[in-house]
């Protein structure tokens, strides 16, 4: 293996995963559940020449990241649901001006500031609609260290390629638990750079004419080109416009650039889905709990059941969904909210009707034997 | 190597979450198992119940939380009277013989340990009561090498306390020993 090992928090991990990125600049303000992540990057970035930031609020952070990478740097702010609440104007106006830049939730019980120290998944539907107006978004999540890592390295290149904020929705029980991950080395994950105009001083640079490929470059702002930059709806300089055809054109880009390739942002793992009749939807640590139900079943009494578990939450990965579920009897969404992937899971499946909730919303981790009980309840053999 | 799952609780500031955290990292780091800790707190910095939970195996583990510990250990009255029945059946039971009284039977080995009393004694500051709670847990269960702990410990703490740390830790293991059986 010859593998550097480490044991360590799973808000740590993202610390790592996201210098690996090449992020350089880091502003937030801590809260609990993430609190880590602000205190592992104070110590090192300044190490490694970037910039911490702590700022006075949450809003604040996500305004300080995205005037960084404005001006070139790989950028993220990490908080939990208030502060992400707070951070809703920001991120549309992230989304309208396209900026590349990481949000990290590591969710915990809500709704305003609910439970601090327990965990939750109550936050998935506020990171497609959270922010007002038509658009799309991309958010994602993942259950164990190594995936946190490649999911975060994920992040970074999506916000670069596609020009957009990305949402990491993690939580408190992924965040504060340890685990052994083993480091990957430099190069092992490719890394996606900060597409730059090649257009050169004094010529005209359209920050939002896209290319043929519909990418954007992008030119460092305070740098040779002078640009404008705006929430309001705007035309290929960056400057308002009402005029209907290009508001229809930018609202389309916005949506299109996300939505048209949802194969390429789509992250998920199955697990025994070639036969199983029982199909486990679930993502983030739920499905931690999910897979140990899975595993156990399988093993003590050969039961034909299996996981499919999301990385990706939005775009939601309708087809995949529906694909993996053509041949179950019963699918089961095991999540810690009520039910807010199990809308869209019904949506992909035909009859919705054999998809059902196993969930908990106590601010108590999920357990195997809470899924069991519902397992029991559909497959009709009792309590 | 049988999958072991522990429970450590107490008070916050007792160290009980370091602990916890050493142990796991030195069946990682240094013996090639694997580990999960995970941990409960609630949201005050010191008091309030602690707990943290540590699985180790020798293949993956996807739950990380442990409902029924084999091995339990309680530093606080509190946690003692929240935690003390939810240990397996013939599982270990570790408190402390100062801040513990133990009020009923259950059906598992009680160690009531004088792990405060010993590092007032003999080191006179409560710093590292859960390094010797440690040791002592370890030579009860013998889940890893005490030299594991150490190399964790090791990169943990600041030069001038590794001594302090050393002799506790090998004075649980000592106590430890003498409640074997």
């Amino acid at each position: 293996m010859g593998k550097k090992i480490k044991f360590i928090q799973g808000n740590e991990v993202v610390v790592e995963a996201a210098l690996y990125a090449g992020l350089d600049f880091y502003a937030g303000y801590p809260i609990t559940p993430s609190t880590e992540i602000a205190e592992h990057m104070s110590v090192r970035l300044p190490k490694i020449g970037g910039k911490f930031i702590q700022m006075e609020d949450e809003l604040a952070s996500l305004c300080a990241i995205i005037g960084a990478s404005l001006t070139g740097h790989k950028v993220m702010t990490a908080t939990s649901g208030p502060g992400f609440s707070l951070m809703q104007e920001s991120l549309g106006y992230a989304i309208m001006a396209e900026i590349p830049c990481v949000i990290v939730n590591v969710q915990r019980g809500g709704p305003s500031t609910g439970l601090p120290t327990s965990v939750a998944q109550g936050d998935v539907g506020q990171a497609l609609w959270g922010t007002h107006g038509d658009h799309a978004i991309v958010a994602m999540t993942a259950s164990n260290h190594q995936d946190m890592f490649s999911v975060t390295v994920d992040a970074f290149n999506i916000a670069e390629t596609y020009r957009t904020p990305v949402i990491l929705l993690f939580d408190e029980v992924v965040g504060h638990m340890r685990e052994r991950i083993f480091m990957p080395e430099p190069g092992e994950i490719p890394l996606m750079e900060r597409l730059r105009t090649s257009i050169k001083e004094g010529i005209d640079y359209h920050p939002y004419l896209p290319r043929e490929d519909g990418r954007l470059p992008m030119s460092d702002f305070g740098g040779v080109h002078r640009y404008n930059v705006t929430g309001l709806a705007h035309d290929m300089w960056g400057f308002p416009s009402n005029n209907p055809k290009v508001v229809h054109g930018l609202l389309r880009h916005l949506i299109d650039k996300i939505n048209n390739n949802a194969n390429q942002l789509l992250r998920y793992k199955e697990y025994y889905l070639e036969d199983a009749r029982t199909v486990l939807i679930s993502y983030g640590a739920s499905a931690r709990s999910a897979l140990h139900v899975v595993e156990s079943r399988r093993r003590r009494r050969g039961e034909r059941i299996g996981l499919l578990e999301l990385q990706t939450l939005w775009p939601f990965p309708f087809s995949i969904v529906r694909q993996k579920c053509a041949n179950a009897k019963y699918v089961v969404v095991v999540e810690m909210n009520m039910g807010q992937l199990l809308q869209p899971v019904r949506m992909a499946i035909d009859p919705p009707e054999k998809v059902y909730l196993a969930n908990r919303i106590d601010g108590v981790f999920i357990t195997p034997t809470d899924i069991r009980s519902v397992l029991r309840l559909i497959q009709g053999k009792g309590m | 190597m049988e999958r072991c799952r522990l429970v450590f609780s107490g008070s916050g500031g007792q160290g009980v979450i370091t602990a916890a955290i050493v142990l796991a990292e030195a069946a990682v780091i240094h013996e090639g198992l694997i580990s999960v800790q995970a941990q409960s707190y609630g949201p005050e910095a010191r008091g309030g119940a602690t707990r943290s939970d540590v699985i180790i195996s020798d293949s993956e583990i996807y739950f990380p939380k442990v409902n029924q510990p084999n091995v339990l250990v309680c530093l606080t009255q509190e946690a003692y009277n929240k935690f003390y029945t939810i240990i397996r059946p013939g599982g270990l039971l570790i408190t402390d013989t100062r801040f513990v009284k133990t009020v009923e039977k259950v059906d598992a080995r009680q160690r009531e340990l004088p792990m405060y009393e010993t590092v007032m004694e003999k080191i006179g500051k409560p710093i590292v009561f859960n390094i010797l709670m440690l040791g002592a847990l370890i030579s009860l269960t013998e889940a890893v090498r005490p030299e594991s702990v150490m190399k964790v410990i090791e990169t943990r703490i600041p030069p001038a306390f590794l001594e302090m740390n050393r002799k506790s830790l090998q004075m649980g293991v000592d106590l430890g020993r003498e409640f074997r059986s």
